[in-house]
């Protein structure tokens, strides 16, 4: 599994493109990525205040940028819903790194016992087998009624929803250890567990770092299923209230923080692998 | 004096279980402690396969390994191995990946330091200590993955095709420099190659595998290396009569039986 890490800003994948052997023969370098991009956004806004200021669609479907922006402003002053903006996006952190801490303490020993013993994937895959296709709002319920309706049940939902990658991307992990490097370690003399701690732990992580991305992106899908249910705070509550209201400005405006948060946890994401993981992409 | 033995043993896979050729029959060998044993042979002879017997990482299906008297049970640290792809730990600096077996056996942090930079020292790589394993050229992972098998203090040196992979020029300043390791640090050696040459210039004893079943056909004993290591430039033995004589010998020896075939 190969992570592109190289050029930070761009999310986009950077692999070669079918236009890029045109631009380059064009004697000229080339546009770079972020450019496009931010041509993009551009545009979609520019079209998306067109539409309003003209009256193509009514403002309760689509407010314009400039009263979202100042939706975005009264959020962040006053609040909504009794609460301001950074106590929902609070909330709302909380809840997905308390799920993502339980997800990992259980889902990084789980995916070793499944990637480096027989014993552990036989006992194990069933219920990764079990877990990974169900969708969390299906088990919500359920988890409502063993663990009410308090903070405990929001964080088990989501953490459940973010085991399946955790498992899976370790056990992968594990397994893509080089063979040449397990037997270096044994021919020095390692034990099972010093192989486990100095060999496969470091081999597997680039990939437990992918699945920490991934587990973070099925989190925020179920952290606003989770704050439908019984929430006075949160992203998914605020959004949620909103709609009731047909507030459709602060809808929009809970739309682009969750975007924002998530934007910025998959550039955190990045420089953690650059920093703890920089062999990933060499070599 | 320690002696590193595989007596008459036979290897199968479990996989191959249905076929009925092994990959080695009937080996006997004995590498003793000062020697340098170089194993060549044609693809498919089971050079690896008995590099890895040696050093515990498959168990015979018949036969013995035994390392002075005594049965081999497994990998262990005083049979050290040198890869191929230098195995080197990517996470690790080139200081830490030498010292990594020290650490393994509880060195104190100063000790194993101190040991790492020693033996960086002696593989000439005393600057790159810090440097990380991809900043490394080929020539420079293998040196630091020698300094790490020494790291164990090994009796034996067990080294499948460690300049395999490295280009021509880089490959004969390594030659030397594997005599001068073998010398210094008073080890038994076992190297695999496919290189004629290299087998030659290195070795005491030159062991020629065959396929089909993988077996010893002939043995050579050689004195180039410690030719050189007395003195003699490694060029001036390459173009000697005697090596040419000798080079000539063990590619018909190599090839004996593809040409028995032939005709």
């Amino acid at each position: 599994m190969s992570i592109s890490v190289e050029g930070l800003p761009p999310i986009m994948p950077t692999a070669r493109h079918l236009d890029e052997q045109a631009e380059q023969s064009a004697d000229r370098p080339p546009l770079p990525l972020v450019w496009i991009s931010l041509a993009t956004i551009t545009a979609l806004l520019f079209l998306w205040s067109l539409a309003s200021s003209y009256g193509f669609v009514s403002p309760l479907f689509l407010p314009s940028p400039v009263a979202v922006y100042q939706a975005l402003r009264s959020l962040a002053i006053t609040g909504f819903v009794d609460a301001t903006l950074a106590e929902h996006v609070g909330a709302s952190l909380l809840r997905i790194f308390g799920a993502l801490a339980v997800a990992l303490v259980a889902g990084i020993p789980a995916g070793l016992a499944i990637g480096a013993s027989r014993l552990g994937k036989g006992i194990l895959d069933p219920i990764v087998e079990f877990l990974r296709p169900l969708p969390p709002l299906a088990y919500l319920p359920l988890v409502i009624i063993w663990l009410g309706i308090g903070e405990a049940s929001k964080i088990a939902v989501i953490a459940l929803a973010m085991l399946p990658p955790v498992i899976l991307s370790t056990a992968t992990g594990v397994r893509s250890a080089s063979a040449d490097h397990v037997n270096a370690a044994r021919a020095f003399g390692a034990s099972r567990l010093q192989v486990l701690r100095h060999v496969i732990v470091p081999s597997a992580l680039p990939s437990i770092l992918t699945g920490t991305r991934i587990a973070l992106g099925a989190g925020w899908s179920t952290l606003v299923a989770a704050e439908l249910v019984a929430a006075t705070r949160g992203l998914g509550f605020m959004i949620q209230s909103a709609a009731q209201f047909l507030v459709t400005d602060v809808v929009i405006a809970g739309i682009v923080v969750i975007a924002a948060v998530a934007f910025l946890f998959e550039l955190a994401a990045r420089l953690i692998e650059r920093w703890l993981v920089p062999w990933a992409t060499r070599r | 004096m320690s002696v590193l033995s595989l007596e008459n043993v036979t290897l199968r896979y479990a996989a191959d279980a249905g076929r009925n050729t092994p990959v080695l029959a009937s080996i006997d060998l004995s590498i003793d402690h000062g020697e340098f044993v170089v194993v060549i042979g044609r693809s498919g002879s089971g050079k690896t396969s008995l590099l890895n017997l040696a050093a515990g990482f498959v168990k015979p299906s018949s036969g013995r390994v035994r390392l002075d008297g005594a049965p081999v049970a497994g990998p262990g640290a005083e049979r050290a191995v040198v890869f191929q792809d230098d195995a080197l730990y990517p996470w690790l600096t080139a200081l830490d990946n030498v010292a990594f077996p020290l650490r393994l056996r509880g060195f104190s942090k100063a000790d194993r330091l101190r040991r790492a930079r020693a033996l960086l020292d002696q593989v000439g790589l005393s600057d790159a200590a810090e440097r990380h394993v991809w900043e490394l050229s080929g020539g420079m992972r293998q040196r630091v993955g020698i300094a790490r098998a020494l790291a164990s203090s090994p009796k034996f040196l067990l080294m499948d095709e460690p300049l395999g992979a490295l280009d021509a020029l880089t490959r004969s300043r390594m030659q030397g420099f594997l005599l001068d390791i073998w010398q210094q640090n008073r080890v038994g050696a076992l190297l695999i190659t496919h290189s004629i040459e290299e087998a030659l210039l290195l070795a005491t004893r030159v062991i020629v595998l065959a396929p089909n079943p993988g077996r010893i056909t002939s043995e050579i004993f050689t004195t180039f290396g410690r030719d050189h290591l007395a003195g003699t430039p490694l060029s001036e033995i390459r173009s000697s009569a005697a090596f040419r004589r000798l080079q000539d010998e063990l590619t018909v020896l190599i090839h004996a039986e593809e040409e028995g075939i032939a005709a």
